[in-house]
């Protein structure tokens, strides 16, 4: 019998398996970042153990920080003591920060590739639920609580159970202004919030094939919304393409080495999955959610569910989401006026997406009554964006682009939507609260995002020129 | 090293509503601790209060009904879905819920909780509904959960558990191990260091 790509990445890290109980498996790469470690550490120094190898991990400040003025010190106390537990932790453990001010500081899911860190075959690890991003290069990758943090630095180990696996194949090709947010966000509403939850998930099929890997990369950071442990795609040329050159990279010898290696990892034709799930690419229009957990997507031209159109499991969270948004069910979404933009997050912050915000919005201005925030993901990207003038279409529409972090995905830094506000955002969540108490959170492709950006409303970016 | 865990009866705490997520749970805001303490109070902050304020405690919400408290929490299903956030055990035990029980949970959630001391029990759809019902009737019903056998019984209701209002869950016997020995993970781990340095050198 074939192996799918999960059980062959799955089989060659497992250090022993416990009898009826988890497999210890071996985690190749560590991602920390400052608010999911501290405990973690103490839990090392309450033992009087250090890290076991230290190279294996790599820190970086994004969930906390401040996206304007990141020059000056932190003014918010408890965000700058976090951040300054995470530079005395990794000096003192001889883990690599790239902290505020390095070049290559950014959100932990967008510098990893963007590094060439991120490699495919590899078991990857971060204290953050979007750490399935990485999947997207052929790996095992997902998130993890601290006390698995606190595992990984002081064994480079974690205890396991295997998951089910799930393949989801999207065959055919995508309408024009249909991203890869939007295969995300329509399988989704398909599948539902939960709909992969014990499940590792496999993204397959000719419109995977056809994307970049910041496309892939939006798809398998939304794994997890599905509820799967994991998200991952075969690894192929494009990922060769974009990996070969990057600083951490392999080169010479050493990437002849690692590319023959990385080219067994594949699903064999014969390989057998729990569940499998098959999606038209050409039924996909663009999407956007309309509740209160990423499962709850509409196309833009659709009408927001009723109660008697739902499952009656359902219905119950359906009022409840339509009171919290203050929208009508059985009304349409396009139109919603949006007070602000958010295009940033792990899941949309990469310079394709900067680029396609950029090339719809050249020469045009922002809805006056809107207000737009571009956070891009890492230092790199910010790099890159003002490199190609970036930066100055945003500046002529009225946007104001901002230094990386995580920002208004989550909230935790001053970056908040003021509660009853509606804000259309590039992210990956859109529970209550989630981008500040009472902030109302429609997620979208960043060009959805854009044409809200432009016209301060919910539209169809293909009633514009593309 | 956790609290060793073994038989508890006490009432619940029923939260009726499906797909909490841990942005719920415990709202982003409060992560900004670098220990592990504290986080009880904050517990479902902005379902708890009127504009984040303590002095003004939503009345609908169950957390702030006293006619329900206990050690155990019981919730619809998805429960603990989102962000990997330990943070959200951390709150729930340290307000002093020790089980959880739902007809699902979220995979990391699952984990952090077990890593915690505090016992995910799912339960079937059916009887999580019997559960919710009794609570309608009685609030102080209780919930007997015996982790050695594997069983959680609906207490103070009119029949016996023997006609339904019982049932198993199911537990990863390494797990159930830990929890009713209190041992955690990274003992475990770290008294195999030495298959790890094998593995390593060996590494295909």
């Amino acid at each position: 019998m074939g192996k799918s790509l999960f059980e062959k990445i799955w089989e060659r890290h497992v250090v022993k398996t416990i009898e009826g109980g988890p497999s210890v498996l071996y985690i190749d790469t560590h991602f920390i970042h400052e608010v999911t470690s501290p405990q973690a550490f103490n839990g090392l120094n309450k033992r009087g153990i250090n890290v076991f190898r230290p190279k294996q991990t790599v820190a970086t400040a994004d969930h906390n920080v401040p996206t304007l003025n990141q020059h000056l010190p932190i003014k918010e106390e408890l965000s700058r003591k976090q951040v300054e537990a995470l530079i005395k932790n990794c000096d003192e453990h001889g883990v690599e920060l790239y902290g505020l001010g390095h070049p290559y500081q950014g959100i932990v899911h967008v510098i990893g590739p963007e590094l060439g860190i991120t490699q495919p075959g590899a078991t990857i690890v971060c204290g953050d639920s979007h750490t399935s991003t990485h999947g997207a290069f052929g790996a095992i990758a997902f998130g993890i609580g601290t006390s698995e943090v606190e595992m990984v630095l002081s064994t480079q180990c974690l205890l396991q159970s295997k998951p089910k696996l799930m393949r989801i194949n999207v065959e055919g090709e995508l309408n024009k202004g249909v991203v890869s947010k939007d295969i995300v966000l329509y399988i989704l509403s398909k599948i539902s919030a939960s709909g992969a939850t014990g499940y590792a998930v496999e993204f397959a099929g000719s419109a995977i094939r056809s994307l970049s890997m910041e496309a892939r990369m939006t798809i398998c950071n939304m794994s997890i919304e599905m509820g799967g442990r994991c998200g991952l795609i075969a690894p192929d040329e494009t990922t060769f393409n974009y990996i070969k050159g990057r600083t951490f990279a392999p080169s010479g010898e050493e990437w002849d080495k690692a590319l023959a290696h990385w080219k067994t990892f594949f699903s064999d034709a014969d390989a057998i999955f729990d569940k499998e799930i098959n999606i038209n690419a050409a039924a996909i229009e663009p999407m956007i959610t309309y509740g209160t957990n990423p499962g709850m997507g509409i196309s833009v031209n659709e009408t927001i569910p009723t109660a008697a159109t739902i499952n009656e499991n359902d219905q119950s969270g359906l009022s409840k989401s339509l009171a919290y948004m203050g929208l009508q069910e059985g009304t349409a979404i396009k139109g919603q006026k949006v007070d602000y933009v958010f295009i940033g997050s792990c899941t949309n912050s990469r310079i394709e997406d900067l680029r396609m915000v950029a090339s719809f919005v050249k020469g045009k201005k922002k809805a006056d009554d809107v207000e737009v925030w571009i956070v891009p993901g890492s230092k790199q990207v910010e790099a890159q964006a003002k490199a190609e003038g970036i930066d100055k279409v945003f500046e002529e529409a009225g946007f104001v682009l901002r230094q990386p972090g995580c920002s208004a995905c989550l909230g935790m830094n001053e970056d908040k939507i003021p509660a009853g506000k509606y804000c259309i955002s590039t992210s990956n969540r859109n529970f209550e609260g989630r981008q500040g108490a009472g902030a109302r959170t429609l997620l979208a492709s960043p060009l959805t995002a854009a044409v809200a950006a432009i016209t301060g409303k919910v539209g169809d970016v293909r009633e514009w020129p593309l | 090293m956790s609290k060793a865990f073994t038989t508890i009866t006490s009432r619940f705490v029923p939260l009726n509503m499906e797909n909490v997520d841990t942005d719920q749970i415990i709202p982003a805001r409060f992560l900004k601790a670098t220990t592990r303490d504290g986080f009880g109070k904050n517990l479902f902050r902005d379902w708890r209060y009127e504009n984040d304020d303590e002095t003004k405690p939503k009345a609908d919400f169950v957390l702030n009904q006293p006619q329900y408290s206990g050690e155990i929490l019981v919730a619809a299903k998805n429960f603990g879905c989102g962000s990997s956030r330990e943070h959200a055990a951390w709150s729930i035990q340290d307000y002093g819920f020790n089980v959880v029980v739902s007809s699902f949970f979220a995979d990391i959630f699952k984990n952090n909780a077990l890593n915690n001391g505090v016992l995910p029990v799912t339960v079937s759809d059916f009887f999580l509904e019997k559960i919710f019902a009794a609570s309608r009737v009685n609030p102080n019903a209780e919930l007997e959960i015996n982790l050695q056998e594997q069983t959680i019984k609906l207490l103070g209701s009119e029949a016996p558990p023997s006609e339904g209002f019982g049932e198993v869950f199911e537990i990863n016997a390494y797990k159930k191990t830990c929890m009713i020995n209190g041992y955690d993970d990274i003992d475990y781990l770290l008294s195999i260091k030495e298959d790890i340095i094998n593995y390593e050198n060996s590494a295909p």
